[in-house]
Formats: structure tokens, sequence, C-alpha cells
């Protein structure tokens, strides 16, 4: 199997889906000769140019349009450039795009894909580094990936727009620059899996998007420590993979989850939640940890920038105490 | 010219500052001192000086995510800005928030944006508050051709329409929003024809003439200021420089920088006062490099200052009693 970068991953997975249905294209601001912010779509103008439909900058009635598009039979995939400006764009998620299935009873869907980097550690400050996956699992009719590696990237993708739900698809900006292996050709990772990403028998990490990288990183040099971790990368925020999770905290006993997102009512806290409402709950033998972001808006400073949210040290820390070594 | 030399000699100066602060800024991030992103206001001098010269210090700014030119002319300390873009702690925002996010709250200036028109509906509330208290100030609300499209833009128009704000919605058209061409995303040919939308005037200048940005907006500000409501101007300028810190600018041709670049508007303003005999060689001469001199010495006040502490992260989240 080809080695690939995430962000190669990424566009095969845009350009196959273009070939294989005429009903998909994409809508977002700079996508054609520029490439889009982060180069996704570069070197695809000018042979997708009647796919690629560059559009103002108006991140509502982006959305609001794809929304439209999707309900008479396109597919739909949008790029919003950071997902902070997603926010500009609520209305079309939660009000229109979540809803109109269940609505209208069951006569319109939405097969509309949304994707978007997100994340810190670029220096972009406030307005330009948040995760907010767990903003969009909180409402119903929204499904939510966030795949880690250059092969879920490309599976998920298409799982995502080959969906009949509209998908909000989140990219960490760190992770377009890693690499991976990847299979050429179609397939597909199914949306609502969580994958082992690494088997262990001491602790569970259950972890997302970038801190899938970080957890796998700490897992290595714990071993060092006599700690053989095991590292779930739960992928898919909506539907959760609650099972997958179970089986792994039976095994173990112990927990750990880490996310990106700041702390306050994250995706972690349902995670737990989903453990002790579960069998596994008496298999816990330590009570169960969190590491998330500080509850602040990412700051600007590098340094500050880096404490705003979990590192691999911070992963190794709470690990070694659980553990009771310091 | 009815403006006094002193004045001219500001305006001449303010231009040269944003000029040099920005071949500074370009210059520290090659050098791997800068951290994240920034946008240069190189070329579009005459559009922050022009327009901030037609205010009062009291009277109050919104800006963009290119902002270092409207920060400096609306009266900013060099220093606290160049400590910001190193991420200091002494820096206008205490290094939290870099150059896309500068405010100077003593100056009137309500803050740079990372979000493409997010000054406007603030500018507006902004104006408001000043009707509703009958403060006599006026907000200006800078913004680019691309922010022009967005929903808000309509909104807040709109909104300044109906209730005559105090506010003047200065848009700087310097032909591309990022990548995109203003004429192949912009439905109408100026967008200054859209103010008949909001029965409001509707004004275009020539954005690299300092002179006449500050004519049309002493024209709206008065008429602000008096209560007749608000005016949208369009200045026409061009951004010499890529978008932002890494940008091949593969959308437009080195040809048509050329053009524009001989429309400098700094050239033309320092030929205009020579010709006029308003200053001399000299005298422009010296205040260029009085310039370069303040800019090194606000690039040493940044080195030198110290960082934010890590365990000070969390300052700020809240405003806390009494502050
Ligand atoms: C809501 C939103 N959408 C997109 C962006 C990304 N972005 C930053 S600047 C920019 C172009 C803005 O163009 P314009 O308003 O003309 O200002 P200019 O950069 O030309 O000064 C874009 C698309 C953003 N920051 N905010
Ligand atoms: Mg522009």
């Amino acid at each position: 199997m080809a080695e690939k970068l995430y962000i190669e991953a990424l566009a095969e997975a845009i350009k196959e889906e273009f070939e294989r249905d005429p009903n998909v294209f994409m809508m977002g601001e700079d996508i054609g000769i520029y490439g889009g912010a982060f180069g996704v779509t570069k070197g695809m103008y000018p042979k997708y140019k009647d796919k690629l439909i560059e559009t103002p900058i108006s991140e509502a009635s982006i959305v609001g349009a794809g929304v439209g598009a999707a309900l008479v039979g396109m597919r739909p995939i949008v790029e919003i450039m950071f997902s902070d400006f997603m926010m500009d764009a609520m209305e079309w998620i939660v009000n229109q795009a979540a809803k109109l299935r269940y609505m209208t009873g069951g006569q319109l869907k939405v097969p509309l894909v949304i994707r978007s980097p997100m994340g810190s550690g670029t220096g972009a400050a406030a307005q330009h580094s948040q995760s907010l996956p767990a903003m969009f699992a909180h409402i119903p009719g929204l499904k939510v990936v966030m795949p880690a590696t250059p092969y879920d990237v490309k599976g998920l993708f298409k799982a995502a727009v080959r969906d009949d739900n509209p998908v909000i698809f989140f990219e960490h900006k760190l992770l377009y620059w890693t690499k991976g292996e990847v299979p050429e050709g179609d397939y597909i990772v199914p949306i609502g899996k969580a994958d082992v990403k690494r088997e262990g028998k001491d602790i569970t990490i259950i972890a997302g998007s970038i801190t899938v990288i970080r957890s796998l990183e700490a897992a290595e040099k714990l071993k060092g420590e006599g700690i053989d971790v095991e590292v779930i990368d739960i992928r898919s925020l909506s539907p959760l993979d609650t099972e997958t999770i179970v089986n792994s905290v039976i095994k173990t006993g112990k927990v750990l989850i880490v996310e990106d997102d700041n702390k306050s009512y994250g995706w972690g806290a349902e995670v737990l939640s989903r453990i002790v409402e579960s069998d596994a709950f008496d298999y816990l033998d330590y009570p169960i940890q969190r590491l998330g972001g500080k509850d602040v808006p990412i700051p600007y400073n590098p340094k500050l920038e880096g404490a705003a949210v979990p590192q691999v040290e911070d992963i190794i820390e709470t690990v070694k105490a659980i553990f009771g070594k310091e | 010219m009815e403006l006094s030399k002193e004045k001219l000699l500001w305006m001449y100066k303010k231009m040269v500052q944003i000029r040099q602060f920005e071949l500074k800024t370009d210059e520290l991030y090659k050098k791997n001192m800068i951290w994240g992103t920034y946008h240069l206001y190189v070329g579009e001098e005459a559009t922050a000086v022009g327009a901030c010269a037609a205010l009062e210090p009291t009277d109050y700014i919104t800006s963009t995510h290119r902002g270092h030119g409207h920060t400096i002319a609306k009266g900013a300390d060099l220093k606290r800005m160049m400590a910001e873009l190193l991420g200091k702690e002494t820096g206008y925002c205490k290094g939290r928030g870099g150059s896309m996010h500068i405010a100077d709250i003593s100056t009137g200036h309500l803050g740079a944006n990372g979000i493409v028109a997010g000054g406007i509906p603030i500018a507006t509330g902004a104006a408001l508050a000043s009707k509703l208290r009958e403060d006599g100030k006026v907000t200006l609300c800078f913004f680019g051709d691309g922010a022009a499209n967005t929903g808000t833009f309509n909104e807040s128009l709109n909104m300044a329409g109906i209730w005559k704000l105090p506010v003047v919605y200065f848009c700087e058209n310097n032909q591309y929003a990022m990548s995109a061409p203003v004429n192949k995303f912009t439905a109408v040919k100026n967008i200054a024809d859209r103010a008949a939308s909001y029965n409001m005037p509707g004004v275009i200048v020539d954005g690299n003439d300092v002179l006449e940005v500050y004519k049309a907006v002493k024209e709206a500000v008065d008429r602000a200021r008096k209560g007749e409501g608000p005016t949208l101007i369009e200045a026409k300028t061009y951004r010499w420089f890529g978008h932002s810190k890494s940008d091949p600018r593969v959308y437009r041709t080195r040809e048509e920088e050329e053009e524009w670049k001989k429309k400098d508007p700094i050239k033309r303003f320092a030929e205009k006062l020579l010709s006029e005999g308003v200053a001399t060689e000299e005298e422009l001469k010296k205040i260029d490099e009085e310039v370069v001199k303040e800019i090194e010495e606000a690039y040493q006040f940044a080195v030198e200052s110290p960082e934010p502490k890590v365990e000070d992260l969390a300052k700020y989240v809240y405003a806390e009693e009494g502050e």
C-alpha cells in the first residue's frame, strides 16, 4: 500500500467522488485556482472546474444553498475555510439541515457534507483555531466525524458523501501533513464505528482526531514505563460507537479520555457517561480521567497556545499518575 | 490645500509609518519571529490615513484582519503593536490576540477582526449607542470588498439607513478577496452602488489619493455628526503583496501589480507636497528617517519585552467585577 499524506488522501477521495457521481460537486471560498486555504483542492482546477463552485464570502448562504441543492437531489460538499466560520452558517446547519427530514415526516432528505479544518497549533488565534465538533454532535439530525489518519479520511469522506444525511466532517489542520497507508481506489470506512488504533491491556485511552496521534505517541513512550496502552480512535462522534468503547473498558478497567475541544461540556463527558451507564462500570478499577482543552479561547502566543490543549506530555503524565508513577 | 501644513505632514508621516511597519513585519516573519499569520496593508496606506484624518480622536473605528494600517492611522503606539505581533505581554492584547485582533480602546479602536465582516454590525451598534447617548461621536467601519458580500452587510446598512445612525461604512476595495476578483464575485459594478438600497449616499473615491479620501470621509463624518445619517464610501485601491503570509498570487498577473505600483499612494502624496510647495525634500527625508528610527525602537521594545506567563492562560476570559 502506498504512503500518502492526509491531505492527499482527502483530495483523492474528493476527486473519486466527483468521478463516481455526477450529482457530487463542491462549493466554497477560494477552492479554484487558489486550491483552498489549506490546499485541499490544489491542482483540481481546471480539470474539475465544473465541479468546483467558487463562492463569495457568504457562509450562511453557502451552507443554505448546499441544503437547497441537496433537497432536490444533488450531493453537495461544502468547504468552510475554517470551522470557526461555520458559526456564520449555524442557522442553516442547525435549524434547517438537521431538522428538515424530521419536520417533514421523512419526505425531505439532506445529503450534504460540510467539511472544514479545525484546531489550534498554527498561531491563528481565537477566531481561527477552535475545535467545536461537540457543539454539532449535540444536534439530533447531524452526523459528525473527525478522521485522524489518511486511511480513515479517505474512507470516511466517501461514506459521508454517500450518506443521505447532513454530515459535518472535521479535519484537524495539523493532520493535513501527516502520513499513512492509503489503498488505491474505492473503499468505505463506515460512519459510527470507532477503531482500536493500538491494542493494549492496562488502560484504554479514548481519543479523536489530533488527540489520537498524540495518544499513540504517548502510548509508545509509556511502553518503556511498563504500561500497555490501548488507544481507541472514536472517529465518529455522532453516531457514537459505544460498543467498541465498552468492550475495551471491560478488558482494561481504566480509562483516559483525551479531547482537543475545551473540556467543559465536551464530547468526553458524553463518552464517560456512556461508560458509566454500561456494563463496563463494574469493571472500572480507577476513576475515569479526562484531559481536554482549557476553557479559554485559543491564545496567540505559542507557549500559551500549546498549553491550551492536551499535548503528548500531558497524556503521559496523566497515565503515569493513574498508575501511581510520578 | 485647505489643510494645515502640520496636518498634511502628519498624514505623510502616518503613511510612511504604515509602510515601514508592514515591511518590518514581513522581515520578521521571514526570520521566523512571527508565529501566526498577518495581512499586509502595503499599497493601501492612503485609505486608512485619509479616513482617520477626518475623525476626532474620540471617534470610533472598527477594523479588519488587514488592520495594521487602520490601527496606526487612528493613533496606536507602534511599540505595543510590534510587541503584539511577537506575542509579548506588553502588546495591545497581552500576546493573546496577535495581528488579527489588535484593539486600542484608548484611541477609539474597537478591534481588528478575524472574521470577515465581523466589524460591520459592531460598528453599527457603536453608532447606535452614540445616537442613544447623544455623545456626538461618529463610528467609521473599515471593511473589504469581500466583506460587502456577506449577509450582515445588508442587515447592518439597512439598520443604519432606517435609524439614520452616525456611521461611515468605508469599503477598501483592493480588487480581491483572497483570490476572488471583485468583478467576478460582486454582482454590481461598484460596491458604492449598493448605497441606493439603504437610502444613503454612495461615494466612490480614488483610494490611492489620500486627500481625495480625506475629503469624502470628512463630508460623510460631518453629515453623520449632524444627525443626517450614514454614508457608504468605496475607495478603489490595491494590495501590493499576497493576501497573507504565504500566497504565490496565481490568480493575478505581475503586470497588473506593476501597473498599480505606479500609483503608489505615498509617492503620489510626496510629489504633491513638493510640487505645491508644502514641504521640501529635506523635510520629507527627515520624516522618513524619523520613522525608520521609530520602527527600530518598536522592534527593540518588542524583542526585549517578556512573554505572557503560561499560568495566566485563563486571565481575561471574563471581566472581573470592578475592572
Ligand atoms: C467569515 C469569514 N469567511 C472567510 C474568511 C477567510 N478570509 C479572511 S480574509 C478573506 C478575504 C477578505 O477579503 P476582503 O474583505 O476584500 O478584504 P482584504 O483581504 O482584501 O483586505 C477571507 C476569505 C474569514 N476570515 N471570515
Ligand atoms: Mg479585498
